[in-house]
């Protein structure tokens, strides 16, 4: 150990004496445009969306952002989309960011990644991992996901490029009908990088257009699993599964209140959108609960707008009476998100998520058939008889039950 | 030490990082490849680190800013030298800051 240089990891604990900045992670969308056409996706249009891209905020604005996000303590960026690699300008742009003294993040496909991007990110690291999306191991699999012929040959190309540079970078995954049958050879795969210290997060449940295209959500609505179906998915590795949940159990059940954002939606971090409107996270776009950079500063969207926001009621009705009252608020995916992109409100609940929730409860064995968590009385108990190793036996037993 | 930087040289700040004022840390984040035993470490100094940090202005030479941190604290000459010396060679061997010549 040094004297006087003390090496921060990644997660950046530790670093902080007294209180971090007001923001420490700033995501931004920098095009809603894609060059696959995922069937799943929340968000993509056409690659040659003209009218899209002029509307897209020019790389000077999102410099003077990434200024003000440095100027306000933030350390890392996410570039986001869309497809990010889209933008002409990225090179320019992460550069910028970079010599601000940010760590980058990019979410991408990997498709566009070129030699020349792969010199620039060996010999300015972005300092965190890429994240990529990969949607199976054949191309037939992949494209049934990407419907755009040739992906897969481009995403493997982008990746080999940064395997032979050394580029560290981390896979996801998506579980749809069509390549439902590729999560297995996936992670065997992945098992293979690296960077990865874990299986990779590979997405089940999917959340309706964050622009609420209504032949998009239909879509969508048909790549959703059943919920029994999307959590024998998650439960694939039923040991991983039951340790996972208990600690979320441990932490989160049992806080639920009135509060819209029980989340950490605008708290420390905050994202924007490609047009340049400052959301609390990702996926928030309710217009009452966005915020325009240009009528206003990035600091006063974070130290006056987002805490403000954040203290908002939930007035649903059907909300106050289950999700604000249920012991598993914290572990449902249940949020204004969701609930923006399901129902163009703020806190109208989410059935699909309640549901996925409360089989997750039956099958750890703290709900029975019919029981909705809200009207259970004696939760406290049920918690502190939980055990690990019988909802382990009973997991492992009905995943024998049915073949998988 | 002495033969190596020497109090009358002079360093500043390499290209090769970047140095931020945070919530009253001085972190340095690597910018080019190598710097960190790992590519995602962020580096921050210590109290005595900060005070050096901020005088390595490539103008100043170390000799002139001991003397300015001996006028400034209470501790002696030698163990301030010492801190100087110390941490300049560490940042040298670290890529962090470079000598003016």
């Amino acid at each position: 150990m040094s004297r006087y240089v003390k090496r921060v990891p990644s997660a950046n604990a530790d670093l902080w004496r007294l209180k971090g900045p007001s923001l420490v992670r700033l995501d931004i969308e920098l095009t809603e445009r894609c060059d696959n056409d995922c069937v799943h996706c929340y968000i993509n249009r056409p690659a040659g969306d003209e009218q899209a891209r002029k509307r897209e905020l020019p790389a000077s604005r999102i410099k003077s952002i990434l200024g003000e996000a440095a100027s306000l303590g933030c350390l890392n960026v996410r570039f986001t989309g869309g497809e990010p690699l889209l933008r002409k300008d990225f090179e320019e742009i992460y550069l910028f960011a970079r010599k601000l003294g940010l760590k980058v993040m990019i979410f991408t496909n990997a498709a566009l990644i070129t030699p020349r991007l792969a010199d620039l990110l060996t010999s300015i690291p972005p300092l965190e991992p890429l994240e990529i999306t990969v949607y199976g191991m054949t191309p037939e699999m992949y494209e049934s996901v990407t419907r755009t012929e040739g992906s897969f040959a481009k995403a493997m190309a982008g990746i080999g490029l940064l395997v032979d540079k050394k580029i560290p970078f981390v896979v996801k995954g998506a579980f749809l009908p069509s390549n439902s049958g590729d999560v297995e050879k996936l992670e065997e795969w992945a098992a293979g990088i690296p960077w990865m210290d874990e299986p990779p997060s590979v997405s089940v449940f999917f959340v309706k257009h964050a622009r609420r295209d209504a032949a998009k959500n239909e879509m969508i609505e048909r790549m959703r699993p059943d919920p029994e179906r999307g959590v024998d998915v998650l439960a694939r590795n039923p040991k991983k599964y039951v340790t996972h949940l208990k600690s979320f159990l441990t932490r989160f059940a049992g806080g639920a209140d009135d509060r819209i954002f029980s989340c950490g939606a605008g708290v420390e971090s905050c994202s924007v959108d490609a047009y340049g409107i400052l959301q609390p996270c990702l996926l928030v776009r309710h217009p009452n609960a966005v915020y325009d950079l240009e009528k206003g500063s990035l600091k006063e969207a974070v130290e006056i707008f987002f805490p403000e926001l954040r203290k908002r009621k939930a007035s649903d009705p059907r909300y106050l009476k289950t999700c604000a009252v249920c012991p598993l608020r914290g572990f449902c995916e249940q949020c204004p998100a969701k609930s923006w992109m399901e129902h163009g409100t703020l806190d109208t609940p989410v059935d699909y998520f309640c549901e996925v929730t409360h089989v997750q409860a039956r099958r750890l064995g703290l709900l029975q058939e019919g029981e909705r968590a809200w009207e259970v009385a004696d939760w406290a108990s049920r918690l502190d008889k939980f055990s690990e190793a019988e909802a382990l036996e009973r997991l492992m037993a009905a995943k024998k039950n049915k073949g998988d | 030490m002495e033969e190596k930087t020497g109090l009358d040289r002079i360093f500043k700040p390499s290209e090769e990082i970047v140095a931020r004022e945070i919530e009253g840390e001085l972190i340095l984040v690597p910018l080019t490849a190598g710097i960190g035993d790992m590519e995602d470490e962020l580096f921050s100094l210590n109290e005595t680190g900060r005070e050096v940090w901020k005088k390595l202005d490539g103008r100043a030479t170390l000799r002139t800013i001991v003397a300015e941190l001996v006028a400034e604290y209470e501790s002696g000459r030698n163990e301030i030298e010492e801190d100087v010396s110390g941490l300049v060679e560490e940042l040298v061997k670290r890529r962090m800051v470079v000598e003016v010549v």
